[in-house]
């Protein structure tokens, strides 16, 4: 991406100006390079690229997990963030008190929470787990319900961060299926998500980052990242990784 | 032999007759021994907790400094606390040397690292599976640290025990602050020395035998909350949850 990226519209929510992080480790790698993005309301966007690129890195910035080395970030005000992470760890408790654990945490009183949990789980149809102890959970049941946590946080932006590439079939469809839901029941709440599944990037985005190497190599509409001849013309490293010859 | 077997014996005899003053050491030494645990487990665990969870510039220079307190002998710790309290020393004033206060006191000393150091390996490997979940979510790095503690408390018996365990069977601090003194201030290893330096061997082996057990049951007790911890969670989702999946 080239240009300065800011949230001066006052329908982006945040903007990344040539960003980049580093772990110091006897020499300088750089796992995000001179990243310069900026996301809008409502889009769905999708960070695509092979493992080690800067995908979760680029995730846990814009999450505030990690502080840039250089550049700079500019968060719309109010802007409300959740994410979802590959693997939910659940804490050894019902899957109730860990969903109202995090309303709590962010700020409603306890008796609230555990009333809102209630309510949001039964809501996307995971009231028969209510009791049961969270961590003992399947993979994608424990995933089903990070998700909903994170979407009762009533988020202008939720961040996830492959939460399918762990889970078997069934459950991938499952979590996805509810990804949709999410973004059907809240149109105006902005999704970033990090997948390796193109399938999946091209049923739930509206626009592809494609990232190698902490470098944002391509920024396209998802129809045009896809289909259009501007990817194969433009960004050949892109297209050689969606044929499945890049990582 | 036959002094060892009639030393045995008496030593028997002196436990199952529930001998007084051979209950009075036992119960004083628990006694001692488990305040200063649980002292050293107030203070040890929220900072154990914190330091699994908190970066911080100077963090693994700290880390080394604990590590190294794991291994300092009793009778060191013993000689700074006898400093401390003596007439002379900074908290002279408090007149406990030669009191249990001050066996209490060298004995939370000496454990207190350990409840830190373990509670400290048990929060990090926690916080490398949970910590960036519940630091997204919003927890502050302390109420995340005492968070991952709850959440690993089986682990954390066992380091409580363990560290009941180190407070018992050390004789050196106890015996330099305490000073052995019958009646007052003798314990069950301090016993054990004396009265073997004075040939007693009965008492000595009685009380050699009562630390054994209670060490056997320290150990008997970590295997069981370990089973128990880990069954637990097993019987709480099968009685919940009859469809589970898995």
């Amino acid at each position: 991406m080239q240009g300065d990226a800011s949230p001066a519209s006052p329908q982006a929510l945040v903007a990344l100006n040539h960003a980049g992080v580093w772990f110091a480790s006897g020499r300088r790698v750089p796992v995000l390079d001179d990243v310069t993005l900026r996301i809008g309301r409502g889009e769905r966007v999708a960070l695509i690229g092979s493992n080690g690129s800067g995908k979760s890195t680029l995730l846990r910035v814009l999450h505030g997990l990690l502080p840039l080395r250089e550049g700079q970030m500019v968060r719309a005000q109010a802007l409300r963030q959740a994410m979802v992470f590959q693997h939910p760890h659940m804490l050894r408790m019902s899957v109730l008190h860990n969903f109202a654990l995090g309303l709590w945490l962010g700020g409603m009183p306890w008796a609230q929470s555990k009333g809102r949990a209630v309510a949001a789980l039964q809501g996307f149809g995971l009231g028969e787990l209510l009791n049961r102890q969270a961590n003992k959970l399947s993979g994608g049941q424990q995933q089903q319900v990070a998700l909903a946590r994170a979407y009762a946080l009533e988020p202008s932006m939720l961040l996830l961060d492959e939460p399918t590439s762990s889970l078997d079939p069934h459950a991938k469809r499952e979590v996805e299926a509810l990804v949709q839901n999410i973004a059907v029941q809240q149109p105006s709440m902005t999704l970033v998500f990090a997948s390796h599944n193109l399938g999946q990037v091209k049923r739930l985005a509206t626009r592809v980052v494609y990232l190698e190497q902490g470098r944002v190599l391509a920024d396209l509409p998802a129809g045009e990242f896809f289909e259009g001849p501007l990817l194969q013309r433009d960004y050949p490293h892109a297209h050689l990784f969606i044929k499945g010859e890049l990582g | 032999m036959t002094s060892l077997t009639d030393s045995v014996a008496t030593a028997l005899h002196l436990i199952f007759s529930l001998d007084s003053g051979l209950l009075s050491i036992v119960t004083r030494s628990l006694g001692v021994s488990a305040l200063a645990s649980a002292l050293a487990c107030l203070l040890g665990v929220p900072l154990g907790a914190w330091l699994g969870v908190a970066r911080f510039a100077g963090r693994t220079g700290l880390l080394t400094v604990l590590n190294t307190l794991l291994a300092v002998p009793s009778v060191v710790v013993g000689l700074v606390v006898y400093l401390l309290l003596s007439r002379s020393g900074p908290l002279g004033y408090l007149g406990w040397l030669f009191s249990l206060k001050a066996m209490v006191l060298a004995q939370t000393i000496l454990v207190a690292p350990v409840v830190i150091a373990l509670t400290r390996q048990v929060v990090d490997d926690a916080q490398v599976e949970h910590g960036e979940q519940l630091q997204s979510l919003g927890a502050r790095t302390l109420f995340r640290g005492l968070l991952l503690a709850w959440d690993e408390r089986h682990a954390l018996m066992t380091v409580i025990l363990a560290s009941f365990g180190r407070a018992v069977s050390e004789v050196g601090a106890v015996m330099i602050v305490g000073g052995n003194v019958d009646g007052f201030t003798r314990v069950m290893t301090t016993a054990i020395a004396l009265e073997t330096s004075k040939g007693d061997l009965p008492l000595a082996l009685g009380l050699g035998m009562v630390l054994l057990l209670v060490v056997w049951l320290l150990n008997a007790l970590i295997a069981l909350l370990r089973q128990v911890g880990g069954r637990g969670d097993d019987v709480v989702s099968a009685a919940k949850a009859p469809g589970y999946a898995g």
